[in-house]
């Protein structure tokens, strides 16, 4: 009788999900047509399926939450891969007066708009993160659609990222304390057990690597997929035990990963990242409501014009060592303008807080923005430095 | 010559460049996938570029071989990513037992296990040199093996 009820169910849940995955490749679809990313249209999507909006789902909330988290975990592990310890040894030792002014420009923003709004000092601190860290994604794909890649302002660009990727293994960790809302000496002392977890797990990561990918490189695609999903999960796990967020945890096990391994997996984990990770942005704006989002408009507006000068600044300073002339500085400001997952999961992170619902909100309409708008703009200056050099 | 600069690109794989004797500035892009892309820096503005060629695995190696660059170095790039296999170039020197020998006569594989790969002579680099092939002082020997077999060799070949 169960196994019937919940044929019956799952019947539904299927079909559900079934038009959903369908709807997201069209706008999937769409997006590449448009040659942009897709993350803003899936936020769309899921306005569109979530409470209020135009054909409101009523598939399991957990099973959705479980497969969004799912998807945040595999969007860091990915984001581990992409980079080698020596990069990031590299990038920490130029990156840091870029990194800091990085910061400086694109956090501030935000943090004082989160206090303007009379947020309180925890969602500003989110707030601030969302409007800081420039879409990876999005970015890579720009340089390479411009054919950017080869141009001198381009290293700088790809450091900045690494600089940001790395700030948030120790971002995400004092958000994560912050967020558990309790008194300030338990707080501090979160952090900062959370912190040296981050160093020590870092350490053994870039220790131990090596001696990891030996022992997964002998395996077929199929145990490789198994054992890194299955590590991706655990250690996620175990640093949200931790306090130190799942996500680090992932972010580290992907940079653990190296040489022709952390290639293998790379395209294994790929497909699957960009499922769940659908996922995920899905349910993080079907838990928005369209009028709430209404009211974000404006200051996501402000908080868009404001951090895409912001991009435009520590560009400047990115470029500065490079020796980059102007033209340069513009593409590689307009390269970083757009924010996409990190904001998204930095949001995330902060939905269950008092001003929760008015964060996400703001985030979802900022990365809306800034994603859309920040290819545009690349594309715009691109036509603009061809014309003046031709 | 010219100078060839290399910047490493974060997450996407190394920059090479040079200026030909025309001044004309060339990136080669080495994505980690191994497609290439090959780039021609503009006049008027020096920081951009514009992409003339874009190589998968096999084209870069059809083009490198087309212009002369010898494809041994593919094939040895290949070699070694296998596990426990090494390359050497040894050089072989003045009054060395070896020089005016054959491969053959020396029967390096069989006492070291080590194969010779090519030999480069002056500006010549000769591909998978045969049985026949007479040592010269001066010539250069690209050996794959084991590390103890490639110290084996280094031996063999000393005065």
């Amino acid at each position: 009788m169960t196994v019937a009820a919940a044929g019956g169910d799952a019947a539904l849940a299927f079909i559900e999900l079934g038009a959903v995955a369908i709807g997201l490749s069209i706008v999937a679809r769409l997006a590449g047509r448009l040659g942009i990313t897709a993350i803003p249209f899936y936020l769309l999507a899921g306005l569109a399926v979530g409470e209020g909006g135009i054909v409101p789902l009523d598939v399991s909330a957990d099973f959705i939450s479980l497969t969004a988290e799912i998807g945040v975990l595999l969007l860091l592990l990915a984001l581990g891969l992409e980079y080698t310890g020596d990069e990031l040894g590299s990038g920490l030792r130029t990156g840091v007066v870029p990194g800091l002014a990085d910061a400086a420009f694109n956090f501030t923003p935000g943090f004082v708009c989160g206090l303007a709004l009379g947020w309180g000092v925890t969602a500003a601190v989110l707030l601030g993160g969302v409007s800081w860290v420039s879409s990876s994604g999005v970015v890579s794909k720009v340089l390479s659609d411009l054919r950017w890649m080869s141009n001198r302002e381009t290293p700088a660009v790809l450091n900045l990222l690494v600089i940001e990727d790395l700030a948030m293994a120790v971002y995400l960790p004092i958000v994560g304390g912050l967020v558990a809302q309790r008194a300030f000496g338990e707080t501090t002392a979160t952090v900062a057990a959370a912190l040296v977890a981050v160093v020590v797990i870092l350490t053994i990561a870039l220790r131990l690597g090596g001696h990891l990918s030996r022992l997964l490189s002998g395996a077929t695609d199929e145990a490789l997929l198994l054992s890194v999903f299955g590590l991706t999960l655990l250690v996620g796990g175990l640093a949200e035990q931790v306090q130190v967020s799942a996500a680090i945890g992932a972010f580290l096990v992907g940079l653990a990963l190296s040489g022709p391994v952390q290639h293998r997996v790379g395209t294994l984990i790929g497909p699957l990242r960009d499922l769940f990770a659908a996922i995920f942005f899905l349910f993080f704006s079907f838990q928005l409501r369209p009028s709430t989002l209404v009211d974000a408009a404006l200051p996501a507006v402000a908080l868009g014009v404001v951090a895409t000068l912001g991009k435009f600044a520590s560009a400047r300073v990115a470029c500065r060592p490079l020796g980059v002339g102007r033209s340069g500085r513009r593409r590689a400001g307009a390269a970083l303008v757009a924010r996409g997952e990190f904001s998204i999961v930095i949001a995330s992170l902060g939905a269950g807080t008092p001003h929760g619902e008015d964060l996400t909100s703001v985030a979802a309409a900022f990365v809306l923005l800034t994603a859309i708008a920040g290819p545009v703009l690349a594309r715009y200056v691109d036509r603009k430095t061809s014309v003046a050099a031709a | 010559m010219p100078e060839i600069s290399e910047t490493p690109l974060p997450g996407v794989g190394v920059r090479h460049e040079f200026v030909t004797t025309k001044r004309v500035r060339v990136a080669v892009l080495t994505h980690r996938s191994g497609r290439r892309e090959i780039s021609v820096f503009r006049r008027a503005d020096p920081d951009a570029c514009d992409t003339v060629l874009d190589l998968d695995d096999d084209d870069a190696v059809t083009l490198a071989g087309l212009l002369g660059a010898p494809r041994v170095t593919e094939v040895l790039h290949a070699m070694q990513r296998l596990e426990g296999l090494a390359i050497d170039w040894v050089t072989i020197p003045d009054g060395s037992a070896t020089v005016g020998s054959t491969i053959a006569e020396g029967e390096f594989r069989t006492r070291t296990g080590v194969s010779i790969v090519a030999a480069v002579r002056g500006d010549n680099t000769i591909a998978a040199p045969g049985p026949e092939f007479e040592f010269a002082a001066g010539d250069v020997v690209v050996a794959v093996g084991t590390t103890g077999g490639l110290a084996q060799l280094r031996a063999l070949l000393r005065p």
